[in-house]
């Protein structure tokens, strides 16, 4: 497959603009403005099948057709470049190496619901990412891309950047717009919608990044030839972040609907220290893990991922071996979500301090099987009942392991202690030499 | 108006209610921590989530409007379960210190775990969360973190009502905190009423703490008179004690809140300083005696200087503490029964007094002075009646409520009011102005009178007695009834409601009102 997303693979100085204009860049973002309509621009991108690849896999074109056509308040759009997701590294390349791409993503996505300002919203640590941006903003407002009448087209935007201070929760769409105002990242109750009610009381897109970076190319090449890169319902080029126990770790571009097997066998270069297949989460932390068995045989697109039990979430796949410890590693995941929630609702709030007080007990062996059955309960009571979904990425996962992986945290109990530790409570001696004691800890 | 279908009840109700609202109209209660109707909806607590038919996740009542044809259960096995885990959840990390918290017995902790929970928790109690406890945040509050639930009522208060954000929310999870700003404690005249709407003993009033257990306490419906806005409260007693104000919901006057200053203006009223026997002057000191032969004295001295002077030597200055009863019967008494058209007002603030400001708090000190206004007795006619005493026109004075010494000076009340003969002054306390007097009468302070004000707005609000006065106290409009049949053997009956009645017939500003259909939140003067 051609590469699309990750072109400087091919083409090292296209975060240039000059680079990137010479590679066909922001051509779409003309034919946008003079050729297409915004109404015609939304069309195409809903027949695109393009679904957000920030997490919730909504379709993006619908997304933008919510926005009100006559509004009398100004639009904004907000490109999500919060990033937080354990596991997930792919828009941070691309603000790296291909900031143009993003940006003429952006600059079609105002065409199409008739916004003048855009935000981009930095993760806290992506200082340098942020800047290499303001950079390829800069040249490009020099060039006529960006700032009043566009290209000669009468079309105005204006794009700022703003970063974090480093919460998960920011990442979160409410969140982000309330950060932005300002104000703590606490995610607002829907409705009010952003689409209705976003950024500052005005109509909102929020995009992620990845999301904005497949527009030019619909644009430039339409919605037939999108369709047919994977599935026809969830289609595209997908960044995987492939992380774990795997021998070729990293970012890769694949269509959508590639095998998993194939994506941790043959690009990946298969499972770390010779060892075999235990667990795979595929879509970073917030979702059930697949075994061995059912990794086999699962397709990486959206509605596959779904079909066998889990979501694709941001494709952040982390692969686990036989090693690993699963009652450590939903340990990890609890104290994640439990320092992350921002605490507004009850069940967030106080449901990820439970379950990872009850996780530690469980790995430090110290745990009773009863606590399996509050675990379970509790999950079920933080789902669905809150205001954000941080609380279902939480008992999501807590529901995975311990259905699937019950054995094993009956082993802890039973033993006293972690299967995978000795008896002073250290890892195992390990079976393969990169192993370093206390990695776990 | 949709109608719409809650455990089974179908009701109609008008658009754009909230759940929690339209299910109140139907007697049926949706428990809630974070929604107040007096401030914007968060969702925080999720103890509101209800199953709405067709929804596939449960919805929070206080966000969910109403809409034709909604199917509502708030008792389903659905809601209950969530309901009993939200309250497991809040209480994870609660201390549970009930034995010494104020809260008790009217916690909303408390209260919905008795209706809506009674299980023991599955969480282990040595691993509760720490925070800090019996915080001084400033003005009247205290704050306790580990009780807080993290409603985010008091943040919103200060935020949307007094838009001055003195408390927010720190931390992250469930290490999130409620505290000031560092270095900046709260310093608000509106303070206290963070502490009556939040749901738990997460903060309290210093001024209350550990004094009385709220079951002890008995609430009567009232009006304070801190000032002319005339907020509406209720009056929490025990035993002829005042405890606190609480800020009674009025939509025309005060909506949900009511000022620190009103709130603690209760404690003067409790000074050891009440009257609690009629007194006369003695020689070179005040007297005690019973009422009957107050009454008989102070009738004697009316009819002498009436007999000698004509009876426009006997005035009244009526000061806008009064009720509108008990300045209706005193004008009634010196205009009728006595004969004398000599009546004036007192209007007086402190002048280190709080000024007006856009929410509640109005400059001028005094509760009633629009009702006296509409009873054509006006504090302008206070010079007048100066000058007919420096003319020898006027020689004696009942004072009711009016402290003339304090307001004037005791200069300058010398110099005007200096040359009467004979003073009888009605009062609560031996104030300046009673320690002049040839007579001096104790009636009845706020918390006991039946009565009503008429606010700067010209809403007329019942006051209603919560104990009986101390002592011999009496009422001040029963006072004035035993004085008028002193004087004209005449019964007349004491009590306000019969006094408002006569006012409603013969003063037009009160026409067509009656003292039980004034209601909670009170009524329009006609004009
Ligand atoms: C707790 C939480 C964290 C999130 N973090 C991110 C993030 O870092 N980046 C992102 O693009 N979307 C994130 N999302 C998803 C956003 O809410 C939103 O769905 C997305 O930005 C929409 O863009 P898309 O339609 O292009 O996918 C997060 C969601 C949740 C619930
Ligand atoms: S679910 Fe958790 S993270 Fe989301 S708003 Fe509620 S408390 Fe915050
Ligand atoms: S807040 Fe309520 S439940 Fe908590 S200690 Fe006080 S009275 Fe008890
Ligand atoms: S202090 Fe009280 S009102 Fe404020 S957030 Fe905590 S529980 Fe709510
Ligand atoms: S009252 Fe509805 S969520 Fe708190």
């Amino acid at each position: 497959m051609e590469r699309i997303l990750t072109r400087w693979l091919d083409i090292p100085d296209i975060r240039r603009l000059d680079v990137y204009e010479a590679n066909g860049g922001y051509q779409a973002l003309r034919k946008a403005l003079f050729d297409m309509k915004p109404e015609e621009i939304i069309n195409e991108v809903k027949n695109s099948n393009l679904r957000g690849r920030g997490g919730a896999a909504f379709p993006t074109g619908t997304k933008w057709s919510f926005i009100p056509k006559d509004s009398k308040k100004p639009v904004y759009l907000c490109c999500n470049a919060d990033e937080s997701e354990p596991g997930t590294f792919a828009n941070r390349y691309q603000l790296e190496f291909d900031p143009h791409q993003v940006l003429e993503g952006i600059l079609i996505a105002c065409r199409a619901v008739n916004a003048h300002v855009a935000y981009m919203y930095f993760r806290g640590e992506f200082t340098h990412q942020k800047r290499t941006v303001e950079g390829a903003i800069a040249e490009a407002r020099a060039k006529g891309y960006i700032g009043k009448n566009i290209m000669g087209s009468g079309f105005d935007v204006e794009i700022y950047t703003h970063r974090g201070a480093g919460a998960y929760i920011c990442g979160e769409e409410t969140g982000l717009l309330e950060s932005l105002e300002g104000k703590r990242a606490y995610p607002r109750n829907r409705p009010p919608f952003p689409a209705i009610q976003g950024a500052f009381g005005c109509p909102t897109v929020v995009n992620n990044v990845e999301t904005l970076s497949n527009v030019p190319w619909i644009i430039k090449k339409g919605a037939d030839w999108y369709r047919s890169i994977g599935p026809e319902k969830s289609p595209g080029p997908k960044l995987f972040c492939l992380s774990g126990h795997v021998n070729k770790p990293g970012l890769y571009e694949l269509p959508m609907g590639f095998p998993l097997k194939d994506l941790i066998y043959d690009v990946g270069g298969g499972i770390s220290d010779g060892r075999k297949l235990k667990a795979v989460i595929p879509g970073g932390a917030s979702f059930p893990p697949f075994t061995a068995e059912e990794a086999e045989k699962v397709m990486m697109d959206f509605d596959s991922v779904r079909a066998a039990g889990s979501l694709m979430g941001t494709a952040g796949v982390m692969v686990m071996h036989d090693d690993t410890c699963m009652v450590d590693v939903l340990r990890t995941i609890a104290h994640f979500f439990h320092h992350e929630s921002c605490g507004q609702c009850t069940p967030c709030r106080e449901g990820c301090g439970w379950i990872e007080k009850l996780m530690i007990d469980m790995e430090a062996g110290r745990g009773k099987v009863s606590d399996l059955d509050v675990m379970l309960n509790v999950a079920s009571n933080m789902e669905g009942n809150t205001i954000c979904v941080l609380a279902d990425s939480l008992a999501m996962p807590t529901r995975g392991f311990i259905t699937k992986f019950r054995s094993e945290f009956e082993d802890h109990v039973r033993l006293g202690r972690c299967p995978f530790r000795d008896r002073d409570g250290r890892l195992a001696p390990p079976a393969h030499a990169a192993y370093q004691e206390g990695d776990h800890a | 108006m949709p109608k719409l279908t809650i455990d089974g009840k179908e009701i109609e109700v008008a658009d754009g209610l909230n759940l929690i609202q339209a299910a109140d109209q139907a007697g049926i209660e949706i428990p809630h921590y974070c929604y107040h109707p007096g401030l914007s909806i968060v969702g925080n607590c999720r103890m509101c989530l209800v199953e709405v038919e067709k929804a596939p996740k449960l919805q929070i009542a206080c966000n969910t409007r109403v809409a034709e044809g909604m199917v509502v259960h708030t008792r389903s096995a659905r809601t209950r379960t969530a309901q009993k885990a939200v309250l497991e959840f809040l209480l994870i990390n609660h201390p549970i210190d009930c034995p010494v918290c104020d809260q008790a017995g009217e916690c909303k902790l408390q209260d919905y775990y008795m209706d809506y929970d009674q299980q023991p928790s599955r969480f282990s109690l040595g691993k509760k969360n720490k925070k800090g406890k019996a915080i001084d945040i400033g003005s009247d509050v205290m704050l306790d973190q580990e009780r807080c639930i993290l409603c985010a009522r008091c943040t919103r208060f200060f935020d949307e009502i007094t838009h001055t954000s003195e408390l927010a929310i720190f931390g992250r999870g469930d290490h999130n905190v409620i505290d000031h700003w560092p270095g900046k404690p709260i310093n608000n005249k509106y303070a206290v009423n963070v502490v009556d709407i939040c749901p738990v003993g997460a903060l309290t009033e210093k001024d209350f703490r550990f004094r009385m257990r709220v079951w002890y306490l008995h609430r009567t419906p009232s009006v304070c008179a801190g000032c002319e806005r005339g907020c509406s409260i209720d009056i929490h007693h025990h035993r002829g004690r005042v405890y606190r104000y609480k800020p009674r919901h009025n939509p025309d006057v005060n909506g949900y809140w009511m000022c620190d200053e009103g709130r603690h203006s209760f404690v003067a009223l409790q000074s050891e300083s009440r009257l609690t026997t009629p007194l006369f002057q003695s020689g070179d000191r005040m007297a005690a005696e019973g009422w009957q032969p107050a009454l008989e004295r102070a009738a004697a001295r009316i009819m002498e200087i009436g007999r000698t002077s004509g009876a426009n030597a006997i005035g009244a200055v009526i000061g806008a503490q009064a009720t509108n009863e008990e300045a209706y019967a005193l004008k009634r008494l010196v205009k009728t029964t006595i004969g004398s058209d000599r009546i004036a007002g007192l209007c007086w603030s402190p002048p280190d007094a709080s000024g007006d400001d856009n929410l509640l708090i109005r400059a001028n000190k005094n509760p009633n002075l629009r009702g006296l206004e509409a009873l054509g007795i006006s504090p302008q006619n206070l010079d007048q009646l100066s000058a007919s005493v420096a003319a020898g026109q006027l020689k004696m004075l009942i004072v009711l409520r009016a402290d003339l010494v304090r307001a004037l000076g005791e200069q300058e009340f010398l110099k005007r009011f200096g040359a009467l003969d004979y003073m009888l002054v009605l009062d609560t306390d031996a104030n300046e102005t009673g320690q002049m007097a040839n007579q001096l009468w104790p009636i009845a302070a706020f918390p006991e009178i039946d009565g009503s004000f008429t606010n700067f707005k010209g809403r007329v609000q019942r006051l209603q007695s919560a104990f009986a006065p101390p002592g011999q106290a009496l009422s001040a409009v029963e006072v004035i009834a035993r004085l008028g049949r002193q004087l004209d053997g005449n019964e007349r009956v004491g009590s306000a409601e019969a006094v408002f009645a006569e006012m409603a017939a013969e003063e037009p500003a009160f026409k067509g009102l009656s003292f039980g259909g004034l209601g909670p939140h009170g009524r329009d003067l006609v004009a």
